[in-house]
């Protein structure tokens, strides 16, 4: 079983974060996770975070819902019940593009949505697990999971050597919220 | 980072990541002022009188409207297109400004986007109350009903129902997904109670993770990628309720991009409006600067001048192509019994932006206040102008008529005001009015204090 204890450093600038991530990834310590209140850049790459495949999903279902919408409209007006509009024809590209257009974008958006509240496992009434409540405010933190009583001391001197301003101890299920 | 000196820094004042969060959930932190609940209660008085109004309509029917056989679309119609233009700058600071890497639109992209929601709210009623009995609204969807017929996909009206609901549906996801962020920040902030238990279920459990945000990224990214054709796609389909038909002064083929232009031209309008009583009512003179005015007052003046292009074109297509229908459809807009409208029209988007072009009035806060209440009176007389005054003097002389509005059309607009207005006193009570996480990724480049400090965070 994996353990609960973590520790954390905590940063406050993203600058000190990145050159202080790459100094604990230098001495082979892998991490956790990075808590930081807005999108750092550069952090994707040093963390070794792949791209994320959502935009494939947007199009994918995007290509979908539009497909779905022209082949629906074009099967009303040829097949289920055509209708003569002064004798214009049947099948009337053109009119049937705005549809076939929002479709698409609303399915593309909802898959998008939805794909990122499932992948990464967030949504409505999911556990909070806080390691220190001011990373959404100005704390960039850095969180390395203790497998073995013996690392402890070893992780905190790397942290606190890597530019980590507040290093401590935490065991988040005490912290946890379950709603 | 190099900032050029020219570029006035977006964030004023010396602001570390903590003053962000602060200042932006002081507002919602202890009671709400006086003036708060003198608004909502003006707001709830509004909306409770538009609800009677449409108590009248749907218990007396759609003849308790001022609309005769001649004049079908009045105020209703009027009404609906505005809103849906009221809309259109929020999807377009958060969409297409953020393709464009606009940074100055992080400070006023949220509440524009709220406005967005509020606004399609709004117009959304018009059309449902047009059809006079509500539940004749279930059949603009095409779903297997017991006549086994479908709608008509060929009809702009029924592109309308496309198009409405899915810029709803997109517009609240994009905005939800950006404020889960903030709301977290909020959850953090609040001590037990029930408050943090309500913002822990909305923040859904968001925490910050590196993992997150860039997936959190890359889907904005594309959100924004499909809002940008999506909002000039909402306005060009509202413009071909009229464009498609063979009234004149309808049947352009410049209504796609001319209503387009006005859509924006109007939003901005109104989010300066709003933002200019709300920076200063929530202390945000430091996050909404007269940089950002300015830069919005640009805005007007690029999409007023469209409109005013549009406007001239339409004249001399009127003129040009001979059609003697289309030529006197516009010299009865400007010299028929409602030329009052057109000339409102006129000096309220034509001359008045043009103002903009001193610098001195572009940065004056109450000059911009004036200027954008006057377009937002002249756009609701652009589409009144439109739609009335096209249709009192069709083909046949003998059907010639006049209309004028009666109470309970006055009443509904009044009520959707109401509505407009109550959700947005509740939206500034209840979350943060400005993206907290968006300024603390610009801060580095444009906050004051960084560019002095050389980018450095310092607790």
């Amino acid at each position: 079983m994996k353990s609960n204890k973590f520790i954390t450093g905590v940063y406050w600038d993203d600058k000190d974060l990145l050159t202080g991530i790459k100094e604990i990834q230098d001495k082979g310590i892998s991490i956790f996770d990075v808590r930081t209140p807005f999108p750092v850049h550069g952090l994707d790459d040093v963390l070794k975070i792949k791209r994320s495949r959502l935009p494939r999903l947007g199009f994918i279902a995007g290509a979908l819902g539009g497909v779905l919408a022209f082949y629906f409209q074009m099967w009303v007006f040829t097949q289920s019940w055509p209708i003569n509009f002064g004798g214009k024809p049947y099948l009337s590209v053109p009119s049937f593009i705005p549809v076939t257009f929002e479709l698409a974008v609303l399915f593309a958006a909802i898959s998008l949505v939805f794909g990122f509240l499932i992948r990464s496992g967030i949504g409505p009434g999911a556990p909070v697990i806080i390691f220190d409540e001011r990373t959404t405010d100005d704390a960039f933190l850095v969180a390395i999971q203790v497998n073995d009583e013996s690392e402890v001391s070893n992780i905190t001197e790397v942290l606190s050597s890597a530019g980590a301003e507040e290093v401590k101890q935490v065991e988040p299920s005490k912290t946890e919220q379950d709603v | 980072m190099y900032v050029s000196p020219l570029r006035e820094p977006l964030v004023t004042g010396a602001k570390s990541y903590k003053d962000v969060t602060d200042d932006i959930t002081k507002p919602m932190e202890g009671k709400p002022g006086k003036l708060w609940y003198v608004g909502l209660a003006t707001a709830l008085l509004a909306l409770g009188f538009g609800g009677f109004a449409i108590y009248v309509t749907v218990w007396e029917g759609i003849g308790s409207w001022g609309l005769n056989r001649t004049i079908g679309w009045g105020w209703g119609i009027t009404n609906f297109v505005w809103w849906v233009g009221i809309g259109h700058a929020g999807t377009f600071i958060s969409a297409i400004l953020l393709l464009f890497r606009q940074k100055w639109r992080t400070s006023i992209n949220r509440s524009a986007e709220a406005m967005t929601i509020f606004a399609v709210m709004c117009a959304g009623l018009f059309p449902l109350l047009h059809m006079g009995r509500l539940p004749l609204g279930f059949f603009v969807f095409p779903y297997p009903n017991t006549r086994d017929l479908w709608v008509n996909f060929n009809s702009p009206l029924l592109w309308d129902v496309f198009a409405i609901s899915t810029y709803f549906t997109v517009s609240l996801l994009f905005w939800y997904m950006g404020l889960i962020p903030d709301i977290a920040s909020i959850r953090d902030r609040l001590k037990d109670g029930i408050r943090k238990q309500i913002y822990t279920v909305l923040s859904f459990g968001w925490t910050g993770s590196a993992r997150h945000w860039s997936r959190h990224e890359s889907m904005s990214l594309i959100l924004a990628g499909l809002a940008a054709p999506l909002v000039l796609s909402v306005h060009s389909i509202v413009s071909m309720d009229f464009a498609t038909s063979v009234i004149p002064g309808w049947h352009t083929t410049i209504f796609p991009p001319y209503f387009v232009a006005g859509a924006v031209f109007s939003g901005f309008a109104m989010v300066l409006t709003l933002m200019i009583i709300t920076r200063k009512a929530l202390n945000l003179e430091n996050y909404i600067t007269v940089g950002h005015v300015e830069s919005m007052n640009k805005v007007i003046i690029a999409t007023g001048s469209i409109v005013g292009i549009a406007y001239l074109t339409e004249l001399f297509m009127a003129w040009y192509s001979g059609v003697v229908y289309e030529r006197y459809a516009f010299v009865n807009r400007a010299f028929g019994p409602y030329w009052w409208a057109y000339w409102i029209m006129m000096t309220c988007n034509v001359i008045t932006p043009q103002l903009f072009w001193f610098k001195k009035i572009r940065r004056n806060l109450a000059a911009t206040f004036v200027i954008s209440i006057f377009v937002n009176i002249g756009m609701w007389f652009e589409r009144f102008v439109i739609i009335v005054t096209s249709l009192h003097r069709d083909f046949l002389p003998s059907s010639w008529a006049m209309y004028s509005p009666t109470w309970v059309e006055v009443g509904v607009y009044i009520g959707t005001f109401g509505l407009f207005f109550t959700m947005f006193f509740l939206f500034i009570r209840f979350f943060p009015v400005i993206a907290i996480s968006e300024i603390k990724s610009v801060l580095k480049s444009s906050g004051e204090n960084f560019i002095k400090k050389g980018g450095r965070n310092e607790k």
